[in-house]
């Protein structure tokens, strides 16, 4: 049987797991490999010892502040992140949508929103800090000029997409430009906003984490460059891990929502 | 006076790639229309017939010439006086089949909102399911119109366009896609609305029995000049205007008559 007709069937939940038990596997034996040559090695902390410090810096107050610092961090971080893509979504939708729509102001506005899509956001991240001040205002701009210009370009072609037809029948029905925006364009293009959003939150995890990075006192990114001064790998790797997980399951949430929000999108 | 008048009608369109150059797609289309006619428009492929229909939608501009409505020149944008139904995508997929009839009604009811509520939005519902009910879609006006089949789909177009009300019905190719017999349902629909609602129609096909079989008046469109060597250089006119003389028409004329002689006349209060 060729390759392309072999179906995984019942398998294929096993298959899903494997890669991800195997790279543990491979983790555990070259952690072992190195502590029993060296007891005091960082680089690659034992299952206990992660452990260890996943309780102590989740279930356990900090000493100097007093705070669960995992769950500071992480509530830090999500708040600066949603902040951020949800302006950077409604600034997408609402440039988008009269971009795609609007022949005049997408004359102006079009070229503009490319030509500001090409600038590298993390090079503007000095101007952002001199601009916004080192609060949490310019980490939400880095993450809405990192995503907005994206979003803003997605849903113009989504707009644009739609079938021409469909205007056309809008406006024998009588619509208005402002009905045609609202009745027929805006709610079939929010489920493909939800789309780019998704695939628009990689791009806002970085900017998170390299704004939290650069400046700042709290937050996931920050504490992983924090504590990789003293080689805390036992640390750096369940926050990646963590974040990991958190991006994923922003993913499904949002995946989910759109097919609870619009069951008739991709029937 | 005619209710639709197109007169020396040209269309030109760039040819894509070749700077300056022209294409001339119609030429010199003169047409007279009555109210209530049933004109159905046939001709190989790229004669310009739904260029014509699109010119009648408002879609697109003459080069040169003019077309009145009831003595009017067409507005240059598609209006709610010109009713569409196009082979694909008339209806829209983010609607259920309630939503798609209603939402003529509601766009007029309210401009700012496009959607009514309370007793005007009964009364908008009331009319809706009554339009759903005369294409025989009443069962399923709860079903997203995505999840409909092709010629549900159609059938929909059609209520959600009449439910306005248009002065003109436009048809392009709107049984195309469909399956033969489907389309003959379709045909019988088509044919029942055209009496029951006094529509004027245009619609484009492809397949010249279906034009006999609806219209009323047939046009084909053709090319009665070619030059080998510029093929763009003439377009496409109404080479046969076809009065239809069909069983339908017939029928109809026969049952007005019986109706005028039998029967009192029906006062008219609507």
């Amino acid at each position: 049987m060729r390759a392309v007709n072999r179906q995984p069937g019942r398998l294929g939940p096993i298959a899903a797991v494997l890669p991800f038990a195997l790279a543990l596997l491979v983790y555990a034996l070259a952690s072992n490999a190195r502590l029993a040559e060296n007891p005091n090695d960082k680089l690659l902390p034992s299952m206990s010892s992660i452990v260890d410090a996943v309780e102590r810096v989740a279930f356990e107050p900090d000493r100097r502040s007093g705070e669960y610092l995992f769950w500071n961090d992480t509530g830090s971080s999500l708040r600066r992140l949603s902040i951020g893509v949800l302006a950077a979504a409604a600034i997408g939708l609402g440039i988008g949508v009269l971009n795609g729509l609007l022949p005049w102001f997408g004359a102006f506005g079009s070229p503009w929103v490319r030509a500001l899509s090409m600038i590298p956001p993390l090079a503007i991240l000095p101007i952002l800090f001199i601009a916004f001040g080192i609060g949490e205002l310019a980490k939400v701009m880095l993450i809405v000029l990192g995503t907005a210009p994206f979003l803003m370009r997605d849903v113009e072609q989504r707009v644009r997409e739609l079938p021409r037809e469909q205007l056309v029948k809008a406006q024998t029905l009588d619509a208005s430009s402002w009905q045609i925006a609202s009745r027929v364009v805006l709610p079939q293009v929010l489920p493909r906003l939800l789309d780019g959003v998704r695939l628009s939150l990689g791009a806002a995890w970085l900017f998170l984490i390299a704004a939290e990075a650069i400046a700042s006192t709290d937050g996931l990114g920050y504490r992983i460059f924090l504590v990789r001064r003293y080689l805390a790998m036992d640390v750096i790797l369940p926050y990646v891990a963590w974040i990991t997980l958190l991006a994923f399951l922003l993913d499904y949430g949002l995946k989910r929502l759109n097919r609870a929000l619009f069951p008739w999108y991709g029937v | 006076m005619s209710f639709i008048k197109v007169r020396n009608v040209w269309k030109r369109y760039p040819v894509v790639g070749a700077r300056g150059a022209e294409k001339v797609v119609l030429e010199n289309i003169r047409l007279e229309v009555q109210e209530r006619e049933f004109v159905t428009i046939v001709g190989a492929s790229g004669c310009g017939k739904t260029t014509f229909l699109r010119l009648l939608l408002g879609e697109t501009t003459p080069c040169q010439g003019a077309i009145e409505l009831a003595g009017e020149p067409l507005a240059a944008e598609p209006d709610a006086n010109r009713g569409v139904v196009f082979q694909r995508y008339s209806v829209f997929p983010h609607l259920t089949a309630l939503g798609n009839v209603l939402l003529g009604l509601e766009l007029r009811s309210s401009r700012l909102l496009g959607r009514t509520f309370g007793a005007k939005r009964a009364r908008n519902v009331e009319q809706a399911e009554r339009m759903l009910d005369r294409v025989g879609l009443l069962s399923s006006a709860g079903a997203y119109a995505s999840q409909l089949s092709g010629g549900m789909q159609q059938r929909l177009a059609l209520a959600q366009t009449l439910v306005t009300a248009p002065r003109i019905l436009l048809l392009d190719e709107p049984f195309g896609a469909l399956d033969p017999g489907i389309r003959a349902d379709m045909h019988e629909l088509v044919s029942r609305l055209h009496e029951e609602l006094a529509l004027t129609v245009f619609m484009v096909t492809h397949d010249i029995s279906e034009g006999f079989k609806l219209g009323t008046r047939l046009l084909v469109f053709d090319k009665p000049r070619v030059d080998p060597h510029e093929p763009d250089f003439y377009g496409a006119t109404i080479t046969f205007d076809l009065p239809v003389a069909n069983d339908r028409q017939a029928n109809a004329a026969a049952q007005a008559l019986a109706d005028s002689t039998h029967l009192p006349r029906k006062h008219d209060d609507r």
